[in-house]
Formats: structure tokens, C-alpha cells, sequence
């Protein structure tokens, strides 16, 4: 069909009331749902984090249940992620926006039987952080996790069925196309992005409206408009969220960068091991091609304007490099290719490309519809609105968290995190994945933007943080990431090829105490040779989480090295057979099992271990019956 | 390595080519036809590349050099179950190595192996974007999360149960 | 008339038309950027990162080769930084390399020894590995040692973009990328046609020819052995550069007495077959123009004389190999001479005779072990060596090769025409062609340079009047041009009557047998100009310009062969060929 803005205004119209229940306190939801067919709307997280702990069981029993019992005026709605990942399967109930968390398909039945029919809210299932003292629910916005956060890319996750186009265009969705369509020209446009300060969310943070600009003044007849969906950084999930929750929000924004740049084709490059986000994908692009807001003619403008899915990444984090992504799509082998020719210039299919990742297109149609001003006035001086974080490692709130740029680590570990579990003690933060670094406990209190993050050694990435504690051993960390870029580096170019190679080989002589201190210095000089010399940024920023380490953990190495200690216990090869003389009963049986006769000792007296005889066989762990062998 | 003899038929022959002739004048189809061919036979023996190499006019080399590019390809066949770790930061923190080290241990397979009786096959992954339930591994998409070693075991354990 | 673009390099000044690149405006106030990776019109990927340079205003260091100038750029090619990079850059590819220097076939012309001497590496500075690939000895002709490998990738570039074939690429990444066939099979599993032209362009010793040296040496030694030696029109040209003469340098007489002192062998001059070619392949060629026979070979009819293009199309033109002259190659020919003729007149048994010919080839290496060309399980040719493996044995015998006063080759394959020499470029064959064709058909002698089938462009189209028609010919070299060829005479787009290729870019002066001359001659120099200039000279200035005016070829058909394309002349100097599959 073609889309008009009448249409659309109408599709707004119907279906507003129905979502607004979900936004609104409750007492006003109450009010709004009486005007909705659903006296009951029941969300059920179908992100990939409550998927992947049974919430499509949870969301089948909550069907079964109100089939059986013939409730006619309840809504199931599947939406995207919430970003409590930790507390899944997570159900919230509308209008009184009671929050259930780790629900069972058991769970689901008593949901139905006592809170629907009944009206009594199973206080018992709710996460407890909402349940005040005197028994009154708190909204979710008012918890620890949720009040210290904005949400701006994630407005739309856990609040619309990223399944349904009309909840999208309920909230607003495609005014901000039709808006540019009907009344912007592409500098406008430009203008409008410039003024915002939005920069790019992958990393880089180049400015997104700088970008456009240099694409839009490329004479071309065929461009394209791009979108990174490869979020290759291990332990990052802001873009598959995204794309899960509110996928709608990417097409839009893709729209409107085509319209700038003066392309007619978009692709979105996206994780093969995200199977929800690409399904969610494929049909938001079918609906949105449905609704005449894809294809041919959008809102009768004359602009044409359709968008691809390429399955890639799969295990080439590389792929996230903007050239290597585009020679991927292209069907090759995902190598990065010299700059210049810049992709605005030269990119896919050899022709003028934009290209920006999931979080940052998920801001565009809101700066559009709110305008420059409203953006820019959130964040620092230099990095304007908000930043999605994927939030792991050892912190009680694993999760996803939005929040202004300019926040500390304090607020956003200890506030929104709830701090580190098992009272152990803050070691490190890691922001920036395989490219990034560890921040350690003296910068606690850093604000987060592009800049200040540089400054201490690390940076912004795609948002991945994860958390460590007095468990982390930091030279095991760091040969961890160079694990990961050694395999992932596409081998092109030989000073990221080796040089990972070489530095993961002095790490891992390091963790195995065969290092000597002069392979200190060869770390630096390589990391920093790898730093200017790499062809693109993988190879470039692949020794950070080394230098990092180094930086601030120097120490740790140096104990590695010189006293051939993990102060940790997690590098195994440092650690050695100890005997506790207290424990000890002097029973003799793990001597006489010893193959290598490393044990000695009287009986009924303290045995010991001679740590250079002993050859690490567990033998002696395995026979103690007193439980006095341990490592150290 | 052994080889696995090649059991394709011509079904699976005729939907490959169907599919890449549909698709190869769409810009960069090669991916999409990879993808498609490992969907139709779950790896992508030379016999395979060669009918891709065929048809979209290629050397072989060029088929055989994004199939090794990218880990999403695999040039051996698959177990009838396939457990991933995940090994992302998340989990590593958490201690997925461990998960890892138990279930190929259990199996007497490294990852990235099949078991003899081409039961069970082991992977390992980067990031599956469920770091709430940290560490994580998968049997044939199936999530498991909170992982232990010896949870691991056991649900690896529970598939050979079902036989 | 393109935009000229002023820069700074090292502070001096610069212009240079726009497009230019970084690396190349350096060499135009004499600085030579070095580099690993990029070869001129071959490679160009920015991988190795040993041509960085800093540029004023970005961040890092910048592969100078991929770099394209600007306006007013300030470059800077020899800082610290950029010095103390590539130094580390070279001992981390060092760390992979093979470290086997003192036994390496490119002994000390290897572009990353000269490199790792210039800037002063350790070569232990980083911890090696062990050497893990396997060799590829699976061909005749080329070898493949991974662990010397580099992955500067000019060699699949070279078989991919230039030929247009494929046989390897790049598998896996990352730090276990490598290159090689599909599967890490052999070559021999391949369509590698054995140009050699991978050879030529690698910077190390990854690849190199399997040598034949010691089998010739072993048959000069043995008594019962009569050995003798052929050499093609371009080894003259070509191998003064494997002793430090510069190329373009002809040393055809130096040559004949360097073999000749290696134990008294005969040296013949292959240039008589290709006379003899001529001859042969006019007359198939007018044949086919005038026969009325319904199954007459079709036209456009393409030469036969280059073994790689003869493999190529066995592999992915089958249908087309009607099309193919059925003339042996000139070495072919030789062979079957030596072994018939020659035995005859000389009263030896020809198992016997030791034939070697000295190629520009690789190709050559295979097409000696065609089984249709040996005669009753002896092979016509016993072996084929190349220019670089003359040169091993020449400097092996000690000869001092510059000093020597040259000799001439022996009887009785010792004078051939002009036409004969000029077989070794591009475009060589067809003119000698046209110039026996135009003898033949117009009875005129006049006619002899055809200066439009001359030169290196990789297609040349003309048209020339014969016999009052006519008559559109065309000339290739390089096999993706080939194919190109191929691809327009199948869609009927040209109607060519005869077509000449060469499987090696400006023909066998640039074979994969060849002097491998490093990047920093072959980014700067035009080696098949000078190459084929020698070439043309030697044709200029010999008395004999026409095949058919060649004595010797009159009474090899007097003596021996009757008629060209009869009886005895077509069961000793045609052949047939196989269809090979594409795996």
C-alpha cells in the first residue's frame, strides 16, 4: 500500500491508548486501559537473555492458561529485551506494571489464576527490589537499576511487540521519515545531525552527521546505506537487543540516512549467531515493505528506499571493521582494505556507502522528531546523549543499561549494578572489548565519554562492561583478549597477523613463569609498533588490553615473572601442591601414591610437598581424605 | 583427519543449484550461497564447492578461501548434537574455560571435533549475547545458562540418556 | 592531460600527475620507499606495512604504496618511528620465515634478506616457530614451500587477476592463513596451466621450479650419454641478468659457449623450429582458409606454441581445442627432430641422446612429459630446464660467464631467420607469421615489420590486406586476457582468422622460467620492453628476416620432412590434445 501521513496518523491513533498503558504509572494506566479491548496486558521478555532461560515456555503457559480459562480481554505481548538479563524470564503485568521475575511456566499459571482472575499479585514472584516494605509495589522505574538510567536507543525494548509495526508507529514510529521526506532537505538533515552531536556508537566515534555529509557530496548514481549489526565484541549485546526490541527503529533511521546520502539500498549486516534479531528483522522489513514505508514511493515523495539482510560476522570479528564489513557483504573474504579511498567515497560495491552501527541509527528518528537541541543537551561537552552498556562479569545486575553520557563507573557499577556480588572487591572495569582496556579502581569516578576513556588507557567501544573482581587474575585477562584477536585477526597485514601472535607467545610465557623481565619491554615496543603500523583498527588497538594491564597492574606482572606467583590462582602453572599442616594427619597415603615421590614427611606428622619434584598429577588432592591439599 | 565419504543426493544437489541460480547476479551472493549450502547439507565438502565454484564461475580456490574465512563454515560434518561454549568475556570471567575443559574431557574430543560414533560434536563460540545467565553453552541451539562443570557433564550426559 | 599534484617528500618538493601514489612520487626525487607486498600492476594491498611513511596530520603510519597524493600532503619517509617500524615488521616476518637462507634458491637476491640487511634486523629477536607446512612438490614444475611464505599474496594475485586461473588463494586467517590449492591439496589437483608466473613474483624463496640440474649433470657424466642442448629465442635475452648485466642485454653467443664448456655438449638454437613453426603453421593456417572439406578444422585458428595457454584451454575450453593449430611447440618439434633426424644422420640409438632444452617456461617443464610427445615411451625431451637453472649450472661449472668472447651454435641447427628470434615476445609469432603469409599469398618480401602486433598492451587487434582480403588477427598475452579473447571469438562479438597467445604477460621474455628480478627493478623498470627490445634488435640486424628463407628449414624439408603439413612433417611436428576437466 502507500503509505500517506493520514494513514499513518490513523494507525498512531489506534493503537496509542493500548501501548501508552505500558509507559504510564499505573494509576493512569488504570485509567487508559479502560479505553483499550485488554482490561490485561502481560509482557513477556523475548530477548535472547530470557529466551535462552525458558521464557517461550513461560509465554506458552501464559497462553494455555488464558485459553483454557477463556479470558478473552488479556494480552500477551512478546517484546524485546528489558536489560534485567539476570532476572529471567522476566513478565511484567499492565496496568499495574507488577514485575515478575525468574518466572516458571508454574509460576505462569498461578500469574493467571491469582493476579488476572483474581486480582491479588503474586508478591512472592515479583523481584523483590519492587516490592516495598509495606507491601506496596514500586514501579520499576523507581529501582536501583532502572532510575539512574535514560533510555533513548532502548525506549521501545520491553515496552512494544517488535513484532508488530503498528505498536512501533504507535509511539511515534515513521513520523520522523515522514518529516524529513516531507519538509527537510538532505543538508537539513545533515544540519539537524551536526547540531545533535551524535557520534558513532561502534566505537570511533566519528560524528554521524560528518559522516553523511561526506557521503551526500560524493556524486554517484548508486549509493548505499549500510548498517553494522556484527557486534563481534565478546560480551556485548546493546545491537542484538536493539535489533530484538525495536527493530523498526533501525529501518527508520536507514531510511532517513538513504533520503540524506541520496541512497536507494540499504543492508543490514548482521550476526549469523543472532537467529531472534535477524527473524525480528526479517519481519519488520517485510511489514515496513507492507506499509509502503519500504520500497517504492514512501509516503509518495517519489523516494525509493529498500533494505537487505546479509548473514555474516559468524566468528570474523574483524567484520566489524567499516571496510572489512562491506568487502564481507560483498562476498569475500572480510578483509580490511586501505584508507583512502574512504567508504563515503569508495565503500561497497566500489560506490559511495554510509555506514553506522545499530545503536547510533536507533537515535536518528528521535533527533529528528525532538530536534538537535533536545539531543545535545544531554551528555558532556564532547559526547552528546546517552550510551547503551552491556553490563557484565562479577556484578550482581547483569544487564542491559542505558544512560546519559558523563555518568561515572561509580554510579553505573555500584548504583545500577548493584555492586559486585559476594562482597569481594572491585579490581578492574574492561570497556571496549578486544580493543579497549581495564580501568582499575582509582579511576572509579571517571566519567564515561569518548575522551575521558581515551585519556585512561581505554575506550568507549560498542559498549561492552564487563566487571572484575579480587578474583581476576589481569595478565590471564589480557592473554585472554589477545587469544581472541589473534584468532579473529583476518591476517592480512603482518604486523597484526605476528605481532598478536608474538605478544599472545610472551603472555602466555608470562602466565607460565617463563618469562624474564626483558619480555616486558618487548611487549611494550611490540604493542606500541603494533599501535602505528597495523593496517586497520583491530590490529591497531589489539595490544590495548596488554597495555592497559600493564599499565595499571604492572605489579601483577612483574609477580608473574619474578616470583612466579598469581597472586589470583588463576594462572596454573604458577600455582603448586601445598599441604595445610593444619589439616594434615600425617596418614602418609598421599606419599605412598605419589609417583614421583615429591611427598615427605613422618607419620602422624605435617606432610610436604617438594614443588620442584612434584609434577602436578592431583594425585595427592584426589587421595586426601582430610581435605589439607590445595593449590597456591 | 579422517574423510567422511560424501553422501549428497541429488535432491540436495538440485535445491543448491536452484538456489545459487536464483541469487548468483545479486552483488556479493557468495555468502548467501555458502549459507545456504551448509543449510542443505551441514558442511561444505569439496564436492559441494566445487557445484558452487561451477556455478557461480569461480576457481574453487576462491569458494574454498571465504569458507575458511569465516568459523560460521564448517568443512566437516557436524555431530547428530552439537554443544557450544560460549567463550566470551562474560563467561570466561565466570569461568567457561572450566565448562569447556569438563565437556571435552566427558566426550575425549577438543573442540572443534566430532566424537567417533559422530554422536556428539564440540564448539566453542564467541559471545551468544546471554551474558546474564554467564557461563553459557548451548546443545543444538538449546540454551543452558549458570553453568557448571558438573551441570555441563550431566545435561551432556542426559542426550546419550535419551538414546 | 591529468591534474598534476604538488606535494612534499621529505621536505623536497614534488609534483606528479594525480592518481599517482605515494610510494611512487618518492621514486621521482630518488627515494626509494621500500615495500614487500606491492608490485606494479600485479598487487597493490597495503598488507605487508613495510612501505610506511608518516603523513603530516594522520594519525599512525601509512602504507605509502596505497596512498594516493594529495594537495599539499608533507610526507616524511625516513623517521624514526618509520624506521624503528618497519625494523620491527621485518623481524616479526622474519620470525615466520624459514630461516633456511644458506640453500634458498633466491640466495641473496631475496627481497626480504636484502631488507633485513638494509635495516640492520636480529633476526632472533622474536621467537620462531617451527616450520609447519608441508611442500608442495605435486607438479612437474613448480614447488611451493609455505614455511618460507610470506603472505605478501603477489602470487595469487598474479594467478588470479593476471592469469585468471585461480589454482591458489588464500585459506583460513589470521596467523594460520596461508596460501595454497583448495582442500591444501596439491597443486597437481588444480587447473594451474604452470605458467610460473607465481614464481617470478615472489619476493623469497616460497616458490621456485623443480629443478632438473642434477639429472642433467648426471647424464653429462654418464659416458653413454650423447647430450645436447636447445635453447629457446629468449634465453638470449634474458639470462646476462642472472650474472649482473643488466637487462636487456643479448648474450646469445655468450651463452652457446657457456653451455658448451659445461662438458662439450652440442648446442643447438631452437629458433630453426620456430622457423620450421612458421612454416607448418601457414600452411594449416591456409589450408583451413581454403579447404572444402566439411569437417574442416575451424577458424579463427590460434597458435599452439605456448604450453600454458595449451593447458588452459584443455581445462576450460575443450570445445575450442579444434581450434587450436595442431603444430607441436617449437620445443616439441625440436625434440622430434633430435630424435629422428639427428639420430639418424649422427648414427645414434636415440634412447641414447640426451635432449635438453633451455626454456623461459615452467610450462615447458610439463609439456616435456606429454605422453604425445615421445616416441615409443622416449620422451622427445628428456628435460626442460629454465634460464635460472642455466644460469645455477653455468655458475656451478665456474665459468666466468661476463668474461667469455661468445661462440656460435653448432650444425646443424645452428642459423635461423629473424622471424624465428622474435617468437620469444608478444606478437613475435603472428609477425613472423605474416611475414611468410605475405610471402606465400602475395609472392612479396617486402613486407616485414608489423609494427601493430608489436609491444606489451596485453590485446592487440590489426588488420591487414593478404592476397588482396582482409584479414583481422589478434594477439594476447597474459590468460586472462586470453580468456577474454576466447570469450569474444565464442560470442561471435570478433571474427579473428588467426590468433595469437602467450600465457606469460609480453610473452616468454617474461616466462615463468625467467631471472626473477625484485620489486625494486620491476616497480620502476619496464623489464618486457627491455626484454623484447633485445629481441627485435637481433631481428633487425640479422640478414635473415623470413622463416621460409631460412636454409636450414629448406633442407630439413629436403632432406627429411618433404612437404609442411604432409605425411612425414605432420606425424613428426603436429599433435593432438586432451580435454582435462576443471579439477
Amino acid at each position: 500500500m502507500t503509505m500517506t501521513y493520514e494513514k499513518l496518523m490513523q494507525i498512531k491513533e489506534k493503537n496509542r491508548e493500548l501501548v501508552m498503558v505500558r509507559r504510564l504509572v499505573a494509576s493512569k494506566a488504570e485509567e487508559m486501559a479502560k479505553h483499550t479491548a485488554y482490561r490485561k496486558q502481560i509482557l513477556v521478555c523475548g530477548g535472547t537473555g530470557c529466551t535462552s532461560s525458558g521464557s517461550h515456555k513461560v509465554a506458552d503457559a501464559l497462553e494455555s492458561e488464558i485459553k483454557e480459562k477463556g479470558l478473552t480481554d488479556v494480552l500477551i505481548v512478546k517484546t524485546g529485551c528489558f536489560g534485567l538479563c539476570a532476572l529471567g524470564p522476566v513478565v511484567i503485568v499492565y496496568p499495574e506494571g507488577a514485575f515478575y521475575s525468574q518466572t516458571t511456566p508454574e509460576g505462569a499459571k498461578r500469574i493467571i489464576d491469582e493476579h488476572i482472575i483474581k486480582g491479588s499479585i503474586c508478591k512472592d514472584l515479583l523481584y523483590p527490589e519492587t516490592v516495598h516494605e509495606d507491601g506496596e509495589i514500586l514501579p520499576l522505574s523507581q529501582t536501583n537499576f532502572y532510575a539512574k538510567q535514560m533510555r533513548i536507543a532502548l525506549r521501545n525494548c520491553g515496552v512494544i511487540d517488535p513484532e508488530n509495526i503498528e505498536e512501533y508507529i504507535a509511539l511515534d514510529g515513521y513520523a520522523a521519515l515522514h518529516k524529513v521526506l516531507t519538509s527537510m532537505t538532505q543538508d537539513q538533515v545533515i544540519d539537524v545531525m551536526l547540531a545533535s552531536g551524535l557520534r558513532g556508537r561502534g566505537g570511533a566515534g566519528f560524528p554521524t552527521g560528518r559522516k553523511w555529509a561526506f557521503c551526500k557530496a560524493t556524486k554517484s548514481d548508486i549509493k548505499y546505506v549500510c548498517c553494522n549489526a556484527d557486534e563481534g565484541d565478546p560480551g556485548a549485546f546493546m545491537d542484538r537487543s536493539i535489533l530484538e526490541g525495536d527493530p523498526h527503529a533501525v529501518l527508520e533511521a536507514m531510511a532517513i540516512a538513504g533520503y540524506t546520502i541520496g541512497a536507494s539500498q540499504g543492508y543490514v549486516y548482521v550476526r549469523a549467531e543472532y537467529p531472534i534479531a535477524v527473524e525480528r528483522l526479517k519481519i519488520a522489513i517485510k511489514q515496513a515493505r507492507e506499509y509502503g514505508l519500504l520500497g517504492k514511493d514512501i509516503f509518495g515523495t517519489g523516494f525509493n528506499f529498500d533494505i537487505e539482510i546479509r548473514l555474516g560476522g559468524a566468528g570474523a570479528f574483524v567484520c566489524g571493521e567499516e571496510t572489512a564489513l562491506m568487502t564481507s557483504i560483498e562476498g569475500k573474504r572480510g578483509e580490511p582494505r586501505p584508507r583512502p579511498p574512504f567508504p563515503a567515497v569508495e565503500g561497497l560495491f566500489k560506490k559511495p556507502t554510509v555506514l553506522n552501527n545499530v545503536e547510533t541509527y536507533a537515535n536518528v528518528a528521535q533527533i529528528i522528531r525532538k530536534g538537535a537541541e533536545w539531543y545535545s543537551s544531554i551528555g558532556t561537552e564532547t559526547s552528546k546523549g546517552t550510551k547503551v552498556f552491556a553490563l557484565g562479569g562479577k556484578i550482581t545486575n547483569v544487564g542491559l543499561v542505558e544512560v546519559p553520557m558523563g555518568t561515572t563507573l561509580r554510579e553505573i557499577i555500584e548504583e545500577i549494578g548493584g555492586g559486585i556480588p559476594n562482597g569481594k572487591k572491585f579490581k578492574a572495569a574492561q570497556t571496549g572489548g578486544p580493543s579497549g582496556g581495564c580501568i582499575p579502581s582509582v579511576h572509579i569516578d571517571t566519567p564515561i565519554d569518548y575522551e575521558s576513556l581515551q585519556r585512561i588507557g581505554s575506550m568507549m567501544g560498542s559498549g561492552g562492561l564487563i566487571i572484575m573482581d579480587e578474583d581476576t587474575c589481569m595478565v590471564d585477562i589480557a592473554k585472554f583478549y589477545l587469544e581472541f584477536t589473534c584468532e579473529e585477526s583476518c591476517g592480512k597485514c603482518s604486523p597484526c597477523r605476528i605481532g598478536t601472535k608474538r605478544l599472545l607467545h610472551m603472555l602466555d610465557d608470562i602466565t607460565k613463569g617463563t618469562a624474564t623481565m626483558e619480555e616486558l619491554d618487548k611487549i611494550e615496543e611490540l604493542a606500541a609498533h603494533m599501535k602505528v603500523s597495523c593496517l586497520c583498527a583491530l590490529g591497531q588497538t589489539a595490544s590495548n588490553p596488554v597495555v592497559s594491564t600493564l599499565r595499571y597492574f604492572r605489579e601483577e606482572y612483574v609477580e608473574h615473572i619474578v616470583d612466579k606467583r598469581c597472586a589470583a590462582k588463576k594462572c596454573k602453572d604458577l600455582l603448586h601442591y601445598v599441604i595445610d599442616p593444619e589439616k594434615c594427619k600425617g596418614c602418609t597415603l598421599c606419599s605412598r601414591n605419589c609417583p614421583v615421590g615429591a611427598i615427605s614427611g613422618k607419620v602422624k606428622e605435617p606432610h610436604h610437598i617438594d614443588k620442584n619434584v612434584c609434577i602436578k598429577c592431583g594425585l595427592c588432592k584426589q587421595n586426601c581424605k582430610f581435605g589439607a591439599v590445595y593449590m597456591d | 583427519m579422517a574423510k567422511v565419504a560424501f553422501r549428497g543426493t541429488p535432491k540436495q544437489e538440485r535445491e543448491l543449484r536452484k538456489f545459487i541460480k536464483k541469487h548468483k547476479d545479486q552483488p556479493g551472493a557468495m555468502m548467501p550461497v555458502l549459507q545456504e549450502a551448509q543449510g542443505i547439507y551441514g558442511y561444505l565438502p569439496r564436492e559441494v564447492q566445487e557445484i558452487i565454484a561451477q556455478e557461480m564461475n569461480v576457481p574453487l580456490s576462491q569458494v574454498f578461501g571465504v569458507a575458511t574465512f569465516y568459523s560460521q563454515f564448517t568443512l566437516t560434518p557436524k555431530g547428530e548434537h552439537t554443544v557450544s561454549v560460549c567463550l566470551g568475556t562474560a563467561c570466561y570471567v565466570k569461568g567457561a574455560d572450566k565448562i569447556l575443559a569438563a565437556i571435552e574431557d566427558r566426550l575425549g574430543i577438543k573442540a572443534g571435533e566430532c566424537t567417533p560414533d559422530g554422536f556428539f560434536s564440540i564448539d566453542s563460540c564467541r559471545c551468544l549475547g546471554a551474558c546474564g545467565l554467564a557461563p553459557v553453552m548451548t546443545v543444538d541451539g538449546e540454551v543452558y545458562g549458570k553453568c557448571t562443570p558438573e551441570s555441563a557433564v550431566k545435561i551432556i550426559d542426559s542426550y546419550y540418556e535419551e538414546v | 592531460m591529468k591534474k598534476m599534484i604538488n606535494l612534499k617528500i621529505n621536505n623536497i618538493p614534488v609534483t606528479v600527475p594525480e592518481g599517482t601514489t605515494v610510494l611512487q612520487a618518492a621514486k621521482s626525487v630518488n627515494i626509494e620507499i621500500p615495500s614487500l607486498c606491492y608490485l606494479k600492476d600485479i598487487n597493490c594491498i597495503g598488507a605487508c606495512r613495510v612501505c610506511v611513511v608518516e603523513i603530516k596530520g594522520r594519525r599512525g603510519l601509512t602504507a605509502a604504496c596505497t596512498y594516493p597524493v594529495e594537495e599539499g600532503l608533507e610526507v616524511l619517509t625516513n623517521t624514526a618511528t618509520v624506521r624503528a617500524s618497519r625494523k620491527t615488521t621485518i623481524e616479526l616476518i622474519l620470525s615466520t620465515h624459514h630461516k633456511k637462507c644458506l640453500s634458498c634458491v633466491r640466495g641473496n637476491h631475496c627481497e626480504l634478506q636484502k631488507l633485513a640487511y638494509d635495516y640492520g634486523i636480529d633476526e632472533d629477536h622474536f621467537k620462531d616457530d617451527e616450520p609447519k607446512y608441508e611442500i608442495d612438490d605435486s607438479t612437474p614444475y613448480v614447488v611451493r614451500d609455505n614455511n618460507k611464505c610470506i603472505q605478501c599474496l603477489r602470487c595469487v594475485s598474479t594467478c588470479n587477476n593476471v592469469q585468471g586461473i585461480g589454482a591458489i588463494g588464500q585459506i583460513r586467517r589470521g596467523f594460520d592463513v596461508r596460501v595454497g590449492s583448495p582442500f591444501d591439496q596439491g597443486l597437481d589437483t588444480t587447473t594451474c596451466v604452470g605458467c610460473g608466473q607465481c614464481i617470478v613474483s615472489c619476493p623469497v624463496g616460497a616458490l621456485y621450479e623443480k629443478s632438473n640440474i642434477d639429472e642433467v649433470w648426471d647424464a653429462i657424466a654418464d659416458p653413454k650419454k650423447q647430450v645436447v642442448f636447445f635453447t629457446a629465442p629468449s634465453i638470449a635475452a634474458t639470462l646476462g641478468e642472472c650474472f649482473d648485466m643488466p637487462p636487456g642485454t643479448h648474450v646469445e653467443d655468450k651463452m652457446v659457449q657457456a653451455i658448451r664448456m659445461l662438458d662439450d655438449v652440442k648446442v643447438f638454437n631452437m629458433n630453426v623450429t620456430a622457423d620450421l613453426t612458421i612454416l607448418e603453421e601457414a600452411n594449416e593456417l591456409i589450408s583451413r582458409i581454403t579447404s572444402n572439406k566439411v569437417d574442416k578444422p575451424p577458424l579463427p585458428m590460434f597458435t599452439s606454441c605456448c604450453p600454458g595457454w595449451i593447458k588452459f584451454m584443455e581445462h576450460y575450453y575443450p570445445e575450442m581445442l579444434p581450434n587450436l593449430s595442431t603444430c607441436k611447440s617449437p620445443q616439441g618439434m625440436f625434440g622430434a627432430l633430435l630424435k629422428s633426424y639427428y639420430c639418424q644422420k649422427n648414427h645414434i640409438d636415440p634412447k641414447d641422446l640426451y635432449v635438453v632444452s633451455v626454456i623461459p617456461c615452467t610450462a615447458k617443464k610439463f609439456e616435456v612429459s606429454r605422453p604425445e610427445l615421445s616416441t615409443r615411451g622416449i620422451p622427445d625431451v628428456d628435460v626442460a630446464i629454465t634460464t635460472r637453472e642455466l644460469s645455477r649450472m653455468i655458475k656451478g661449472a665456474g665459468i666466468s660467464f661476463k668474461d667469455l668472447k661468445g661462440e656460435e651454435f653448432d650444425d646443424p641447427f645452428a642459423i635461423a631467420s629473424g622471424a624465428g628470434k622474435i617468437f620469444g615476445a608478444t606478437g613475435g609469432v603472428m609477425e613472423a607469421a605474416l611475414r611468410t603469409a605475405a610471402n606465400i599469398l602475395d609472392g612479396t618480401n617486402e613486407k616485414i615489420d608489423f609494427m601493430d602486433v608489436r609491444g606489451i598492451p596485453g590485446i592487440k587487434e590489426a588488420t591487414y590486406r593478404i592476397n588482396g582480403a582482409e584479414v583481422d588477427v589478434c594477439v594476447a598475452s597474459g590468460l586472462a586476457n586470453a580468456r577474454k579473447v576466447v570469450e569474444m571469438v565464442k560470442s561471435g562479438e570478433k571474427k579473428y582468422l588467426f590468433i595469437e597467445i602467450m600465457a606469460c604477460p609480453g610473452g616468454c621474455i617474461n616466462g615463468g622460467g625467467q631471472p626473477v628480478q625484485s620489486d625494486s627493478v620491476r616497480n620502476y623498470v619496464d623489464l618486457k620492453s627491455l626484454r623484447s627490445q633485445v629481441l627485435y634488435d637481433a631481428d633487425k640486424g640479422n640478414d635473415l628476416r623470413c622463416s621460409h628463407e631460412s636454409p636450414v628449414v629448406q633442407k630439413l624439408y629436403d632432406e627429411f620432412l618433404e612437404k609442411p603439413g604432409k605425411a612425414k612433417a605432420h606425424s613428426l611436428l603436429h599433435t593432438t590434445y586432451t580435454a582435462r576437466g576443471m579439477m
